[in-house]
């Protein structure tokens, strides 16, 4: 759909999807979905809950396997353990108990894998202050996770899944429990990281106004499809009324803020986590 | 009489020999797993594999079998069924709820059942190291390597899948396993520790001394030094007091671990 694959040859492309669907036992979740996206692009993953943008994520990282069509991943099929991809989750045991400084976890995430008798060695202390210094978080270093705001826990994250230098990053709704002005900051983090190390990034979230002076694609995701391409492709009326089968309409503010605005059953919604974007 | 004079006169005594023998091992695998245990949030799980054991040693002493020898395997046991279930059963505290309580009312029957001395039944209950036998040492012995070079085997990736489980599996980690070898490394190591503390009370070395280590240090391998640290000074405190006072060993360490704990959420109230 983006500009950049019509353009010719799949060789710059890290994930390419021809024909993908993915479900559970009883449940599509979506299919016939055609995306590539090339190495250093920045993509927002969007759409509503259950749309299957962390199914998207389990099926890159090789926990799960399509339902039908292709998906490859540098060139192959997605493997579990994949060292050039580097996952931030929505999920974490961490809480304000978990009283461990933040250093240690992200060398745990550099070589936490290995089994057996072996100490940490001094680059893998080196490499976890240079992902915090990556992500502008050397000074959280020896702090506890336990006293961490939500942006900083989130840098932190960032800095987990950066330690083993990953070509590609999948970022799962690290945005959502910051206010505008810390998403905003994380975002810029994140940009810069995504320009400075070539990584290719997809980063599901729930607005996409924070990113839009960073990202290159949109996926949509709704209704069990996805559409992917420039935000001005895929984000206008057409496109996404066509999506998700109802009148849907994207305005834009005086300042260039999007808000996607629906109307179901002559009642008018404005639904904030869905619709607005 | 000097401390040292004391430790000469209490060691004449084989029974305290053997206590202090068992009671230093037992202490060092509770102060070790139990900083996992409160790291990984599954103290009720710990309680769970005490009442089971419960059941286990009641069965194996009414059958005349060393209760020790039924406490580990049926701890054991049930340690490799929520293994076999997978990792997040060990948080379903409904189930383990259900079936702890059916352990309980099994080991209330087979203590019933058996006519001999209803201290056998109180001492599975509240601990009694003193009485420890030369053979049942040996055997804590042996348990307690096994679970010690296997938990320094698995260590790393067990604290990197207790926080964060999501990024250890997306890297090829086997979450289920090692989640799996906690649960059976944990099960034997309540098992053992019950010989101190009895199966009521054995928060007193399982959780006590690492809840009180994790608001200390930040470091997990300081925080596992300072639990077990904990768990050994009761032990051995508790073992000197009992000695001259008539109360049971396993007073005088849950008080001891619970007073420290108290002065250090004081001292520290936030982490």
């Amino acid at each position: 759909m983006g500009p950049k694959r019509q353009e010719g040859t799949d060789t710059g492309e890290i994930v390419t999807a021809r024909r993908l669907a993915v479900g559970y036992k009883d449940k599509m979740v979506w299919h016939d979905a055609n995306f590539g996206i090339e190495r250093g692009e920045f993509v927002a993953v969007i759409g509503p809950n259950g749309a299957g943008k962390t199914t998207l994520f389990r099926m890159l990282l090789g926990l799960q396997k399509p339902s039908g069509g292709d998906l490859t991943v540098f060139g192959s099929k997605p493997s579990r353990g994949d060292s050039r991809i580097g996952y931030v989750p929505q999920r974490h045991a961490i809480d304000n108990e978990t009283n461990i400084e933040c250093v240690e976890l992200v060398h745990l995430a550099y070589g936490g894998g290995r089994w057996g008798f072996n100490l940490s060695t001094r680059r893998e202390k080196d490499a976890a202050m240079s992902a915090l210094k990556a992500v502008g978080a050397e000074d959280l270093a020896h702090k506890s996770l336990a006293s961490l705001s939500g942006g900083e826990l989130q840098r932190v994250f960032l800095a987990e899944a950066l330690v083993s230098n990953p070509e590609m990053l999948l970022l799962d709704e690290p945005l959502s429990n910051l206010d505008i002005r810390r998403a905003i900051e994380l975002v810029e983090v994140i940009g810069d990281v995504v320009k400075e190390r070539k990584v290719t990034a997809f980063l599901v979230a729930h607005d996409i106004n924070p990113l839009m002076r960073y990202i290159d694609k949109v996926m949509y995701m709704a209704n069990g499809k996805v559409a992917t391409g420039t935000p001005e492709e895929v984000l206008t009326s057409k496109n996404l009324s066509a999506l998700y089968g109802a009148r849907v309409e994207v305005l834009r503010d005086s300042r260039g803020h999007i808000i996607i605005h629906s109307r179901y059953g002559g009642e008018e919604v404005h639904e904030e986590a869905y619709h607005v974007i | 009489m000097s401390l040292i004079g004391a430790l000469q006169y209490i060691f004449q005594y084989q029974f305290m020999q053997h206590a202090f023998e068992a009671g230093t091992i037992i202490a060092i695998v509770a102060g070790i797993m139990g900083y996992l245990v409160v790291l990984r949030k599954t103290s009720f799980a710990a309680h769970a594999y005490a009442e089971i054991g419960f059941a286990g040693a009641a069965g194996s002493v009414l059958l005349g079998i060393n209760p020790l020898i039924g406490l580990l395997s049926a701890s054991t046991v049930s340690g490799l069924g929520i293994a076999v279930l997978g990792n997040r059963a060990s948080h379903r505290d409904v189930e383990i709820g259900t079936i702890l309580a059916f352990a309980l009312g099994l080991g209330l029957l087979f203590i019933s059942l058996y006519t001999g001395y209803a201290t056998e039944a109180y001492s599975i209950l509240f601990g009694e190291i003193l009485g420890i036998s030369a053979s049942n040492v040996l055997l804590t012995l042996v348990v307690s390597l096994i679970i010690l070079v296997a938990a320094a085997f698995v260590y790393r990736p067990i604290l990197f899948a207790s926080l964060d489980e999501d990024v250890a599996e997306a890297k090829g980690m086997h979450v289920l396993l090692l989640g799996g070898i906690f649960m059976i490394l944990l099960a034997a190591s309540v098992s053992i520790a019950i010989q101190v503390t009895g199966v009521l009370l054995i928060f007193a070395l399982m959780v006590t001394p690492a809840a009180t280590a994790i608001r200390l240090t930040k470091k997990p391998a300081y925080a596992i030094l300072i639990s077990t640290l904990i768990a050994l000074g009761a032990t051995w405190s508790g073992l000197l007091i009992a000695f001259y006072e008539p109360y049971p060993v396993s007073f005088f360490i849950v008080t001891i671990v619970f007073a420290i704990y108290l002065i250090v959420r004081f001292v520290r109230p936030r982490m």
